[in-house]
């Protein structure tokens, strides 16, 4: 029964550690991890929009140096939805 | 299953180093399969130590004495729920439970990133697997949990050490080292950030959820060992400073500082060297726990020098912060802040100010912690330092810091004016004035520190208060929605940000908590006969009768003898009756005789306790066996005789010694002798698990992940508007 265990264990083992090596050359997974990685930055540039505003309405930015960073972060949000469409 | 178990964990410890070797390579090539394939040897270390633990965990549950270690730990008459986690009770359960969770983490940390950080996830595979290794080498070479009894396997086992036998210590050590390995995660990814230089803010966003987690389980591990200090330990207290308290209170500490800073260097890219050395130091400081818990060093200097796990966890220790000097050393050019500091009067001063202080307390904690060890090298003699050398520094600092945490969320960013500073504290400092003359009025003023937290908790929760208002009449001005769903809206749109304000609204309640109970706790040890009464704290306890008991498991073995006593509290006219006791655990000593090994073994606390919003009254009891030791002695000296002429059969012999027993259990009731009580009446200590439970509230709320369809939209109606704005320009 042990050795029955054990080798059971190595053969998922082995066949989970060597599965990458029999479907190589998937472009299509390289392309969709800078999408991804794209996404997430537009998610937390929304954020940081979102943590600005309010900090305005709740008082902990002034309205022009809000209204600059306000800018600022847009400016960025654009920038990655250019490259978003770019890869799109 | 003793084979099988330590294939599993040799296939692990190999797993690991083809996992480092097969990360390295792909990293270095660019050959994505390679990467992939470390990636997945992760995930393969994780499914054989689970099979692994699995196997022990049957033992455990199944009594099979053919494991030494669950002779060791556990026995048919342990109630299954403590055979079960029995496991992580001993030394090499533990360890496998610690790589169990690491490598469970690592595989949810890799998955989730497998399309994203490609440059800086092959190097944190390789740290993580790195750990692993380490720990799985230990498993395998110095502390296998598949070891064969020696000798013939016996009927029963030791069994689970008493003190173990209540239900938050069983649930504390997977808190902990869930906390503990959560933090390798963003270790992890920070030495490999470092290593591929790619230092912008991309992996603590991703490691920001496992940050909060490991935050989230060490916090709730030290205050369930802080509740089980205080309900089952018999001196009344819930924090003693010890060794291993304060080796879980450091990293949670350098953590919490970690959380807030990164914040700063998300909005302003600033404090990226600190950013960095905090998550370095956080990780190290895991590690050293782990160390603190496991080999003993600090209850006994000569412990560390037998112990086997010495040596080695000081070589990864070293490795650890030598590599990570190293590589914020050589990357000063990458990691200088993309801004400066606009004003002292500002949020990112205050974070940065909260940084320092929490980073002094750690400081603190860590010097009083090891300066035992540091005495001794240096003197020869090892001196210890006591809780009052901790309160010195850890009581101002700790004002200090619920002072910024108040301040923190009121101010402004970058800088403050008068206008923003006249708008956002006149409320809440007028709150922290009412505190301060309603405490006066009763009766604080003889404890300023106590004052002084009080005030500042009013000021915290008022300024948190505020707050919600404010956001409350934001969101209900864009939405036009009902209170009850503005608040809804508000926190399920911005989790961090009001998850982050209720914890520091539970902090301040626990200190409050902290306070009241340590400054105006009465506590007195008295010696009662029956009949007899103290007061304590404006109460009468008066010690009604003794109790006692011989208990047996269902299978007819002789598990304890219990000596309490019934105890009537009065105020003010109104009575309750409280139940303390003393439970004596037989020794497993071979010189010991068949009666006194009862009195000479382990020995766990029962303790009484009216606990109330207002004040805890609390005993315990010391019961004298003092006067039971001639019938002791004389019953060992019987049942010797008997042994030595052989005259009684086995069966025969256990009945008699349970007799024997009895008759000195009923001895104790039928002639009390008196007995010591610690009597302690406590104000707000329940303010303190309130508090803890709101923190881990707060806690949860910045968790949880928002929902995808509240994102989807979300994200489409601000990709529309940032789509607008785009076309005009700055």
């Amino acid at each position: 029964m042990d050795i029955v265990v054990i080798v059971v264990v190595l053969v998922v083992v082995v066949l989970l550690v060597v599965a990458p090596f029999r479907r190589r050359g998937r472009a299509e997974v390289e392309e969709s991890a800078e999408l991804a990685e794209l996404e997430a930055a537009r998610h937390a540039k929304y954020r940081e929009i979102r943590d600005a505003e309010l900090d305005h309405r709740t008082g902990k930015l002034s309205e022009p140096d809000w209204r600059a960073l306000d800018r600022t972060l847009r400016a960025e949000a654009v920038e990655i939805l250019r490259r978003l469409d770019e890869l799109e | 299953m003793l084979v099988a178990g330590q294939g599993c964990l040799i296939l692990a410890l190999g797993v690991c180093f083809y996992g480092i070797g097969a990360s390295l390579y792909g990293a270095r090539t660019g050959r994505r399969e390679w990467v992939a394939s470390g990636r997945r040897a992760v995930y393969a270390l994780a499914g054989a130590t689970a099979v692994a633990f699995v196997i022990l965990e049957a033992a455990f549950l199944r009594s099979d004495f053919s494991f030494a270690v669950v002779t060791s730990h556990s026995s048919t008459t342990t109630p299954a729920f403590y055979r079960a986690t029995a496991v992580w009770s001993s030394q090499e359960g533990s360890l496998l439970l610690w790589l169990l969770l690491l490598s469970l983490w690592s595989s949810l940390i890799l998955f989730a990133t497998r399309r994203r950080l490609r440059e800086i996830a092959p190097y944190a595979t390789a740290v993580l697997l790195g750990l692993g290794a380490f720990f799985a080498a230990l498993l395998v070479f110095l502390e296998s949990p598949f070891d064969h009894t020696i000798g013939p396997v016996p009927a029963e086992g030791v069994g689970l050490n008493p003190l173990l036998r209540h239900p938050s210590m069983m649930i504390h050590p997977p808190m902990l080292y869930s906390g503990y390995t959560l933090f390798a995660v963003p270790f992890a990814f920070a030495v490999g950030a470092l290593v591929a230089r790619r230092l912008n803010a991309d992996w603590i966003r991703s490691t920001r959820p496992f940050t909060l987690g490991a935050w989230f389980f060490l916090g709730v591990g030290i205050v369930l060992g802080a509740r089980w200090s205080y309900s089952e330990l018999g001196w009344g207290g819930y924090w003693a400073w010890d060794p291993v308290e304060n080796a879980s209170l450091m990293p949670w500490l350098t953590g919490t500082a970690f959380l807030h800073s990164v914040m700063i260097q998300e909005k302003r890219g600033m404090l990226k060297v600190w950013n960095v050395s905090l998550v370095l130091a956080t990780g190290v400081l895991a590690i050293l726990g782990t160390f603190l818990v496991r080999s003993g060093i600090l209850d006994s200097i000569h412990a560390f020098g037998a112990s086997t796990l010495g040596v080695p966890f000081l070589g990864l220790i070293a490795v650890m912060i030598a590599g990570s000097i190293f590589l914020v050393a050589s990357r000063a050019a990458e990691l200088r802040s993309a801004h400066r500091l606009d004003s002292l009067l500002s949020r990112e001063a205050i974070f940065l100010l909260n940084n320092l202080v929490l980073v002094l307390l750690c400081l603190a904690i860590w010097w009083g912690t090891f300066f035992p060890l540091i005495s001794e090298a240096f003197t020869g003699h090892r001196a210890s330092i006591g809780p009052p050398w901790f309160d010195r520094f850890t009581v101002p600092l700790t004002l200090m810091l619920v002072l910024l945490s108040g301040i923190g969320p009121l101010i402004a960013w970058r800088r403050a004016t008068a206008a923003n500073l006249r708008r956002n504290f006149v409320a809440p400092i007028a709150l922290a004035g009412a505190v301060l003359v309603v405490a006066l009025l009763l009766g604080a003023g003889e404890h300023p520190d106590a004052l002084i937290m009080f005030a500042l908790a009013g000021f915290v929760v008022g300024g948190m208060g505020q707050e919600l208002v404010r956001g409350v009449r934001a969101r209900r001005v864009m939405a036009r929605e009902p209170v009850p769903l503005a608040v809804a809206s508000l926190v399920r749109r911005n989790r961090h940000r009001y998850g982050g304000y209720l914890v520091h609204v539970g902090m301040a309640v626990l200190f409050v908590g902290v306070a009241a109970s340590s400054s105006f706790a009465d506590e007195r040890d008295v010696e009662l006969t029956p009949g007899a009464s103290a007061r304590v704290g404006g109460y009468d306890v008066e010690y009604v009768r003794p109790t006692s008991e011989l208990v047996a498991a269902p299978n007819g073995r002789l598990e304890r003898i219990d000596f309490g006593a019934v105890l009537r509290v009065t105020r003010d006219g109104r009575s309750s009756t409280m139940v303390t006791e003393r439970s004596f655990f037989p020794s497993a000593g071979p010189m010991l005789g068949p009666v006194s090994r009862f009195f000479e073994g382990e020995a766990t606390s029962e303790v009484a306790l009216d606990a109330g919003l207002r004040r805890d009254v609390w005993a315990s009891v010391a019961p004298d066996t003092r006067r039971l030791e001639p019938r002791v002695k004389e019953g060992d000296k019987v049942f010797a005789e008997a042994d030595d002429a052989g005259a009684l059969p086995a069966r025969e012999r256990d009945l008699l010694l349970a007799e024997a027993l009895r008759g000195l259990v009923r001895s104790y009731t039928d002639a009390p002798p008196p007995a010591t009580f610690r009597l302690l009446v406590s104000p707000m200590v329940t303010w303190i698990w309130i508090g803890a439970i709101v923190v881990f509230l707060g806690g949860l709320i910045a968790l949880w992940p928002s929902p995808r369809t509240v994102g989807r939209r979300v994200s489409a109606a601000y990709a529309a508007r940032v789509g607008r704005e785009a076309r005009v320009p700055a």
